[in-house]
């Protein structure tokens, strides 16, 4: 979520900073890379249920993927919109 | 003093003066400017001003934790001066658990259902300080929302409402040293603490609201009743003066750029983006601290075991390093980053309640008011780590 806002990506809101509190960072992962990612917590988990695009099965909020050498090259899409 | 002091430069600061809380950006830059870290001896404090490393202290949470104490005080080595905070002053796993359940009361989809309410009060709001037309900015239209709508929604009884600024007023002092300003408010808060504890009790608050649904989180088992109880108490503290503090500051900062409030009022549509661009540029939150839980190190130095670290947001909100020409105020910005509301596990679970009253309170004033202007000069109230305002003579030009 911090490298799209600092690059200025359109499409990634993420008002709240990384909080995983306002849902506007929503990214929607890439097949290959679903079982990749680390697990929700429950809090991730009920903020996704406010997300503006209707969650999807393949549906993360950015912010709480900390990015590691694991996940290079993951790939993912922008929902219709963020809020 | 431990080897992590003669490291780093020593800034000769005191955050906590009645001066530097009046007008704190010169002493901002002197810290920023210094290192990325420095140290003031006055406190015997590590400090961090510049937006990277308040960032990552802040979202580095095992190291940097909150149990010992989120002000100058370290719980390791004194009492805290109230039961601690389980949300606020607590580390995971436990804060994991209450945090979870707060966080979804407080998400963007149950604050919704408020919206309307809370459109219509700005609305009546609005036509009263119309009416006036030379207003108290502070009274008149800052508080409000978090005097009226806010404990509104949250179930509190409209009597005695005044006691929460009192509250407030102290728990944000305590953050600070224990200087006259904490002795004085905690001496106007002692008379009513019963009154602020009563009404965190399930009985005391209204069915249907926000404080209801804590408690119907204890029905469901997931936190206990004096946990719920503790989640109100939040509520009713960290709600309520920074909201008040947040849009008074931003009435404010738009009397002063009457040209940034031209664009507003020709587009009220930007009006969340105002806020939070005013949020940015004159940080209600002032001042947070963290504890290191061991030896680490920031941007190099060195930092031993159970030192404070204080972290100042209003310094890294205009921190040149991260914003491009940071002390304008500049509402086409995109003012996202800024560290007011906290980063991180921590940052305030209030943060969507805060937008939603502030955004809504700009966009009602920016159709109906053409330009707002300074009456007299403002008053600050000076808090040990909130930027607070006690008087704002505005008058209000229709449009």
């Amino acid at each position: 979520m911090r490298a799209a806002v600092d690059a200025g990506t359109e499409g990634i809101i993420g008002e709240c900073g990384g909080a995983a509190m306002c849902g506007t960072c929503h990214v929607l992962i890439e097949e290959p890379w679903v079982d990749r990612l680390p697990l929700f917590s429950q809090n991730e988990d009920d903020m996704l249920e406010c997300t503006a695009a209707p969650r999807q099965a393949n549906s993360r909020l950015a912010c709480q993927l900390r990015m590691t050498d694991d996940l290079n090259g993951l790939e993912l899409k922008m929902p219709e919109r963020q809020r | 003093m431990s080897t992590a002091a003669a490291q780093v430069p020593h800034v000769d600061v005191d955050p906590f003066s009645d001066e530097m809380i009046d007008e704190p950006y010169s002493m901002h830059e002197v810290v920023r400017e210094a290192g990325p870290v420095a140290y003031i001896p006055k406190y015997d404090l590590i400090v961090v001003a510049r937006h990277a490393e308040c960032q990552s202290v802040l979202t580095n949470w095992e190291t940097f934790i909150s149990s010992a104490g989120v002000g100058l005080a370290n719980f390791r080595h004194e009492a805290p001066f109230r039961p601690k905070s389980i949300l606020l002053e607590a580390d995971p796993p436990d804060h994991t658990v209450v945090r979870t359940v707060i966080s979804r009361i407080m998400s963007p989809k149950n604050l919704q259902q408020l919206r309307d309410r809370f459109e219509a009060e700005a609305v009546t709001m609005v036509d009263r300080a119309l009416e006036k037309r030379t207003v108290e900015g502070v009274k008149d239209i800052a508080e409000y929302f978090p005097l009226k709508v806010f404990p509104d929604a949250v179930g509190l009884e409209t009597e005695g409402r005044e006691n929460l600024l009192l509250y407030g007023d102290m728990v944000f002092n305590a953050l600070g040293p224990r200087n006259e300003l904490f002795e004085r408010s905690m001496e106007k808060y002692k008379p009513v603490s019963s009154w602020i504890m009563d009404h965190c009790k399930r009985e005391a608050l209204r069915p249907g609201g926000l404080g209801h649904l804590i408690y119907e989180s204890a029905d469901k088992g997931e936190i206990t009743v004096d946990q719920a109880s503790m989640l109100v108490r939040s509520f009713l503290s960290a709600g309520v003066d920074t909201t008040i503090g947040g849009i008074a500051n931003t009435l404010l900062t738009l009397a002063r750029h009457p040209g940034e409030y031209a664009k507003l009022h020709a587009n009220p549509t930007i009006a969340r983006q105002t806020f939070e661009e005013a949020l940015r540029y004159e940080s209600i939150v002032q001042t947070i601290f963290r504890t290191t839980a061991k030896p680490t190190e920031i941007a190099g130095v060195e930092i031993g075991e159970d030192r404070k670290v204080l972290t100042l947001l209003g310094s890294a909100n205009r921190d040149p390093r991260k914003w491009t020409d940071p002390d304008r105020f500049n509402v086409e910005r995109n003012p996202v980053g800024h560290l007011v509301f906290g980063a991180g596990i921590h940052g305030c679970v209030g943060q969507m309640i805060a937008r939603m009253e502030g955004e809504i309170v700009l966009r009602t004033l920016a159709k109906r008011v053409k330009e707002i202007r300074l009456a007299a000069p403002h008053q600050r109230h000076l808090n040990n780590s909130l930027r607070a305002m006690r008087s704002l003579p505005l008058e209000l030009v229709p449009a």
